[in-house]
């Protein structure tokens, strides 16, 4: 049991805190159909800290994640430059955008490659969590013990208190949040600021996802951003239920996930341990696959009901 | 740098060479696919795509290892990338028609999911005991540096049959792309069409995997049309730039890589596409940056000349610094500020345009802001002569007349 209290509980604990604070803001990206802005950011994540790295050579959070911050942000700038003057849909000048600024990353990283830095490609991308190990929780008295608890892995209160932000963030904003996500035209007539709230909901994702990248790699926080709000958007047509399911499912989806990765081999017989980034996103897409087989509220209702000259898909 | 010039010439040895077509090939064909994708306005599905291919990759792997002790053999591993991604797509179609989800929505659960159940195919491959395991981590950023002849031939072959097909099926594509139902009347059947679009570009994102990566195989698919679309406004013409820029960047960023042994292939090429974007965004005739600046430029002098023009005809000061310099350059005041006598004869032109204009204006406002006049253009040029004349007759009336 004591190898629980140390190997596994922070990893899960981060894991379900990233889960459900990415599940939050997904929520308000399934509305409003940018699910693919959470994808972008947390690809350009990346090069932003391997050019931190190259500038301030320290692999201190604080660099890093201004790094991943700069990048998230010239990356927002290029995707509006893009659309704007090429006259290109968002979603083509966002694949142009990341797609760049990753491979940039990627070539920074080869090209220092030799000189045996702690960072890689297959890293940032399935991240290392079960890496985030708890040395001193010897037994559950640890849990009260201040010395003990000094000795946690830093992600956590890092992860802790950016779903605080992402939480108030939500509660604040929420009258604006949801008015701007179905219409946008009248958020602007009542004044609701849709353009300040977009630009704070973008901001809110970047934060996330570079919070949760360094702890966690990309996989998880692209997952967690789409397949449970998405799921959740099958099971409702109220929103405070769908944001109640979009949290059980990120909850699940975390804790079955790390614990079949962990445990699951185990119980077939193999000597192995899986991906824990790698499960939970499985286990995200196959409760989504589930929500797209059985949620009640699945089907498309077209609005318009006129008779379609296309054939039937 | 004369490794450099030696790619880039084709004289860097047969394999380098080889690969280098192959890349070329590549590129062109994923721009040609890409253009019809982007026109059809769903770019991202090849990041869907691509990322699918990983579950698939793995189970091959296991596969091959499984039969003949090493798992890298190219063309069941592109075999198995293929059948993943397949069903990759299909979930995306299925998501986007059949749930109240948007396709954006269903891209991004397809990408993370399949890519997770592939990372955690790959942990397992590391725990087993299988040869070649190092090989499969290359199809995540690319790597052309230890590819076999054979594989370059496969690779090239397949992109030269896509270039093939894509150009067979062109009118169809964008047929389909820009007006599915109208298609539909004349008899192209726009479903099977739209699939053979997603096929196609399903085949050059597993052809491209061993090039450069299953992550940046999507930048080769929207970069090079993006930039096409910069050059023209003509689909065909778009598709064809796109095309040769995917050459271009294949070219570039194979040659490129081979400077250094090391440097990977993927985000050479990319990057190489990049450039080439970014060369266009800024100086394309149309929609660069370079001349819409320049356009800024020459509205706002002409701008400042008519006024000055027009102050100088009513005897008013000129007071503005810039105004001021326009006229000195073209000589129609002299430096303490007093009007040169051509300054004069162009300020009374300039006086007689602008009351011709504002008449024209008040006569046919619809004609005026529908053929988007500003005043500024000179009036000869744009309306035909007896408006002109029309228009000094009601300005001018002719004396001593009937009336």
């Amino acid at each position: 049991m004591s190898d629980f209290l140390m190997l596994s509980l922070v990893p899960m604990l981060i894991a379900s805190i990233i889960a459900s604070t990415c599940a939050l803001l997904g929520n308000f990206l399934v509305l409003r159909r940018q699910s693919l802005i959470g994808d972008a950011i947390s690809h350009v994540a990346l090069p932003g800290i391997v050019a931190s790295f190259l500038i301030t050579g320290t692999l201190a959070a604080t660099a890093m994640m201004v790094g991943a911050g700069v990048a998230a942000l010239i990356t927002v700038a290029m995707i509006a430059l893009i659309k704007h003057l090429g006259r290109v849909e968002s979603s083509a000048a966002m694949g142009v955008a990341f797609t760049a600024i990753f491979a940039l990353g990627v070539l920074m990283l080869e090209w220092h490659g030799a000189s045996g830095v702690h960072l890689d490609v297959e890293h940032a991308l399935y991240g290392s969590l079960e890496s985030l190990i708890w040395f001193e929780g010897h037994d559950w008295g640890a849990l009260l013990d201040r010395q003990a608890l000094a000795d946690l892995p830093p992600q956590l209160p890092r992860v802790a208190w950016v779903g605080l932000l992402v939480a108030g963030f939500v509660t604040v904003a929420w009258r604006p949040l949801v008015v701007g996500s179905f219409d946008p035209e009248f958020a602007a007539s009542v004044r609701a600021h849709p353009t300040l709230v977009d630009l704070l909901l973008v901001a809110m994702v970047a934060i996330t996802a570079i919070a949760a990248f360094e702890a966690v790699g990309s996989i998880i926080v692209i997952a967690m951003f789409i397949c449970p709000a998405a799921a959740a958007r099958l099971m409702t047509n109220r929103l405070s239920a769908q944001l109640i399911w979009s949290q059980v499912f990120a909850l699940l989806s975390a804790i079955l996930g790390y614990v079949l990765s962990g445990y699951g081999p185990g119980w077939l017989g193999f000597e192995a341990s899986l991906s824990a980034a790698g499960m939970i996103a499985s286990v995200a897409g196959l409760i989504l696959l589930l929500a797209c087989l059985f949620g009640p509220q699945r089907r498309h209702h077209d609005a318009s009901g006129e008779p379609s000259l296309m054939p039937e898909r | 740098m004369d490794v450099w010039i030696s790619a880039l010439l084709f004289s860097a040895g047969y394999n380098t060479s080889l690969v280098t077509l192959g890349a070329m090939a590549l590129g062109a064909s994923a721009g040609m696919i890409g253009s019809f994708i982007l026109l059809r306005k769903r770019s991202l599905v090849s990041d869907a795509i691509s990322h699918a291919t990983l579950p698939g990759l793995a189970l091959a792997f296991i596969l091959t290892a499984t039969l003949t002790g090493d798992g890298r053999w190219l063309p069941g591993l592109m075999i198995g990338a293929a059948l993943s991604a397949t069903f990759g797509l299909w979930c995306v179609q299925a998501i986007s028609s059949r749930t109240r989800l948007g396709e954006d929505a269903a891209i991004g659960a397809v990408l993370s999911t399949l890519f997770g159940l592939g990372v955690v195919l790959i942990t397992a491959i590391q725990t087993m005991n299988i040869g070649g395991q190092a090989g499969l981590t290359d199809y995540l950023v690319g790597s052309t540096a230890g590819m076999l002849a054979a594989e370059a031939q496969l690779i090239a072959l397949c992109a030269l049959l896509l270039l093939l097909a894509c150009f067979m099926f062109r009118r169809e594509f964008l047929l389909v792309c820009f007006d599915a139902e109208y298609a539909y009347t004349t008899g192209i059947r726009t479903r099977r069409i739209d699939m053979l679009m997603l096929l196609l570009l399903l085949a050059v994102t597993v052809i491209g995997l061993k090039v450069t990566g299953l992550i940046l195989i999507v930048a080769l698919t929207i970069i090079p049309p993006v930039t096409g679309r910069f050059w023209t406004n003509r689909p065909l013409h778009m598709v064809a730039i796109a095309s040769v820029c995917g050459a271009l960047a294949g070219y570039l960023g194979v040659t490129l890589s081979s400077i250094r042994s090391g440097l990977p292939t993927g985000p050479l090429i990319v990057l190489s596409a990049f450039m080439l974007f970014a060369l266009s965004l800024l100086l394309s005739p149309r929609r660069g940056i370079v001349a819409k600046l320049a356009a800024h430029q020459r509205f706002k002098t002409q701008v400042h000349l008519r006024q000055g023009l027009l102050s100088l005809a009513r005897h008013e000061a000129i007071y503005d610094g810039l105004t001021l310099r326009i006229l000195k350059r073209h000589g129609y005041i002299r430096r303490d500020h007093v009007p040169t006598p051509s300054g004069l004869a162009a300020a009374r032109d300039a006086e007689h345009e602008e009351q011709l204009w504002s008449l024209y204006r008040t006569l046919y406002p619809d004609e005026a802001a529908y053929a988007g006049y500003v005043g500024l253009e000179p009036i000869g040029q744009c309306l035909p002569p007896d408006t002109i004349m029309a228009l000094e007759m009601r300005r001018y009336p002719p004396q001593g007349g009937a009336s």
